[in-house]
């Protein structure tokens, strides 16, 4: 009877023992250690959050926050009903439903094909050289485009001249800059994104692939019944991934690839965070630019949430909560 | 004889994606390099070629007249090269540090906050303010305007470094920290003594990637350094010989050339290549780092 009674208090006490002042003074150095890091996230992160207010007001710079008018949801719906609202929804997602469908896709033929290769220095450069766009700034990725598509000097109209062609207004043509940010965009990240698939592939137990080859299964096989399915999972995950973050636009490419005042794009190149930044530097609408980031919070987020469930039913370990 | 024709077969199948391999990637490693050569062959190119003929991979007519105007005004590169370097340096130090310390914290199983400070960190990469309450928070409440800070500080950490640093120390068996208490050692005696010395790859994997954010950082610069600070970060110094003729328009007068002659095509590309330069040249040595780190973050996200 004593020695259960003497158990119980044991394996209480290391929480209801022992007091909250308790547990922070044991836990003291440890807590100093993350304390820049919390420090640096309440600053950087949520003291933004509670600026969302601005949203549900009409900001006026001489009025200040608390003092503007309180409009509760008119900017929501003067969004929807011009439009914008749609209009950046369906840009924002469609990008980058282009880049995860389509990136995927090129990283695992590039990770697949990479991995058939037989001269090391060859896969030694080439790694190097498709890892490379990924370390170059924004604004580089802004100027080699620009070398691409000017109209007087890039290199596509000398081409289509050379050939016969008329040369193309590339920077007021809205139709071609999906084809244009979704190319550069696969330019950049293909090599670094393969870097994953590529990994995976290396841990591909050889003995599987040996037997396969002693079963008489060829290069074509061995990639379509062995490769491809053994990435499927990698696959899947990283999709599910990405499809939480399908709100959230890369200001740095299309920002670079298109300018603040080429109103003419705007059709097929504004997304969220191109809007919002016009908005703030340009406009000073602030309460507008906060309701599209409201509303890119809030929906991002539902998105996350659900895609994460579905990623803890399809592999339970791989989830993020 | 079944037997060798099927060996065949299965040469003829290698050989046939040994083809396609080396023919897909080396087609596709070209074009990834091609257009730093289009920017290195159009810097060196004299301005009325290219007004002529075009950007060209190959200049046809070479000249270092571009190079000669960007460092006319040495001030404004070296400044800029000062400044980066500044930046990058301090950042990395400081952020490197902060990383670590929390990834390892934040890995310790006995740590009883553990949870409640990763989903802390966690829960920023879900939900966010947005960049205009950001803006007035640095600009309005914490005053760095026109301040480097304002560079430096949002760059020093990110919840995926920390992730990354906390997948790297999951590696270290907890029985060390543990046996080091035993002996009577601190919490942060471990993580200095024993810890930061076990994971330097970890580290170099951190840190390079933390320099290289500073090293191309041009978003906080362009939003709260104005574009006539004398010393500007370097990827704000290039996006502002681009986009404006001012800095153009600055060196024709110190410079004596007049305006119609100033290259203004190649001056872009020069200032785009000495601002890359360093990136480009050291990044062969470094990369396998940055693979390790790609792969060790991707399994936790």
């Amino acid at each position: 009877m004593q020695t259960t009674e003497s158990i119980a208090l044991k394996q209480k006490t290391p929480y209801a023992g022992i007091s909250r002042t308790k547990k922070l003074w044991n836990n003291r150095t440890l807590l100093l250690m993350c304390s820049p890091a919390i420090l640096f996230f309440i600053i950087f992160a949520y003291l933004p959050m509670p600026g969302l207010y601005l949203a549900f007001i009409k900001y006026n710079y001489s009025d200040g926050i608390f003092r503007s008018m309180f409009v509760g949801f008119d900017n929501f719906r003067f969004l929807v009903i011009n439009g914008d609202l749609w209009r950046l929804t369906v840009n924002t997602i469609l990008y980058n439903l282009a880049f995860i469908i389509l990136g995927n896709v090129l990283q695992i033929v590039v990770a697949v094909l990479l991995n058939e290769l037989r001269k090391k220095w060859f896969k030694k450069v080439a790694q190097t050289f498709m890892f490379l766009p990924y370390f170059i700034s924004a604004v580089l990725i802004g100027l080699i485009a620009y070398n691409f598509l000017s109209y007087d000097y890039g290199i596509l109209n000398s081409v289509l001249e050379s050939l016969g062609f008329n040369p193309v207004k590339t920077y007021s043509d809205p139709h071609i800059w999906p084809f244009i940010i979704v190319l550069v965009y696969l330019w950049q990240t293909t090599g670094y994104g393969s870097i994953v698939y590529f990994a995976a592939i290396m841990g591909l137990d050889s003995e599987i692939i040996e037997a396969a080859e002693i079963d008489g299964a060829n290069a074509f096989k061995r990639i379509i019944h062995i490769i491809i399915p053994w990435l499927k999972p990698t696959f899947i995950i990283l999709l599910l991934f990405s499809l939480g973050g399908i709100l959230k636009g890369n200001f740095g490419l299309f920002y670079n690839l298109v300018g603040a005042s080429n109103t003419m794009l705007f059709p097929t190149t504004d997304i969220i965070e191109t809007y919002v930044f016009r908005s703030l530097m340009n406009n000073f609408n602030f309460s507008m630019g906060s309701a599209v980031s409201l509303y890119q919070s809030v929906f991002g987020f539902i998105i996350v949430v659900s895609s994460n469930w579905f990623v803890k039913k399809v592999s339970p370990e791989n989830s993020l909560f | 004889m079944e037997n060798v024709s099927r060996s065949i077969r299965t040469n003829a199948a290698e050989r046939v994606v040994g083809f396609i391999g080396y023919g897909v990637i080396g087609l596709f490693s070209i074009c990834c390099l091609l257009p730093f050569v289009l920017v290195l062959g159009t810097s060196f190119t004299a301005e009325n070629t290219i007004q002529k003929y075009g950007f060209n991979f190959w200049p046809k007519d070479f000249s270092t007249f571009a190079y000669k105007i960007v460092f006319e005004n040495p001030d404004y590169v070296i400044g800029a090269y000062g400044v980066t370097a500044a930046i990058t340096i301090l950042g990395t130090i400081l952020g490197l540090f902060v990383v670590a310390m929390t990834g390892y914290a934040l890995q310790r199983p006995d740590f009883s906050y553990r949870n409640n400070i990763s989903f802390l960190i966690y829960f920023t990469t879900l939900f966010s303010g947005g960049l205009v309450p950001f803006y007035l928070l640095i600009t309005q409440y914490l005053s760095l305007k026109d301040n480097y800070l304002a560079v430096l500080l949002p760059g020093l950490l990110s919840p995926f470094l920390i992730i990354m640093m906390k997948a790297f120390v999951a590696s270290i068996p907890h029985a060390i920290t543990e046996s080091a208490k035993i002996d009577g050692a601190g919490d942060f005696t471990i993580f200095v003594r024993l810890i930061l010395p076990m994971t330097t790859p970890a580290l170099a994997t951190i840190g390079l990637f933390i320099a290289l954010g500073y090293w191309n950082e041009w978003y906080h610069a362009m939003l709260f350094l104005s574009a006539d600070m004398k010393y500007r970060p370097l990827q704000l110094f290039l996006y502002n010989v681009i986009t404006s003729a001012d800095f153009i328009r600055n060196s024709s007068a110190s410079s004596n050339v007049p305006l119609r002659d100033m290259p203004l095509e190649s001056m872009k590309m020069a200032t785009a290549i000495v601002a890359t330069g360093p990136v480009i040249l050291f990044f062969p040595f470094v990369q396998r780092y940055f693979i390790k780190g790609i792969t060790v973050g991707a399994v936790k996200g």
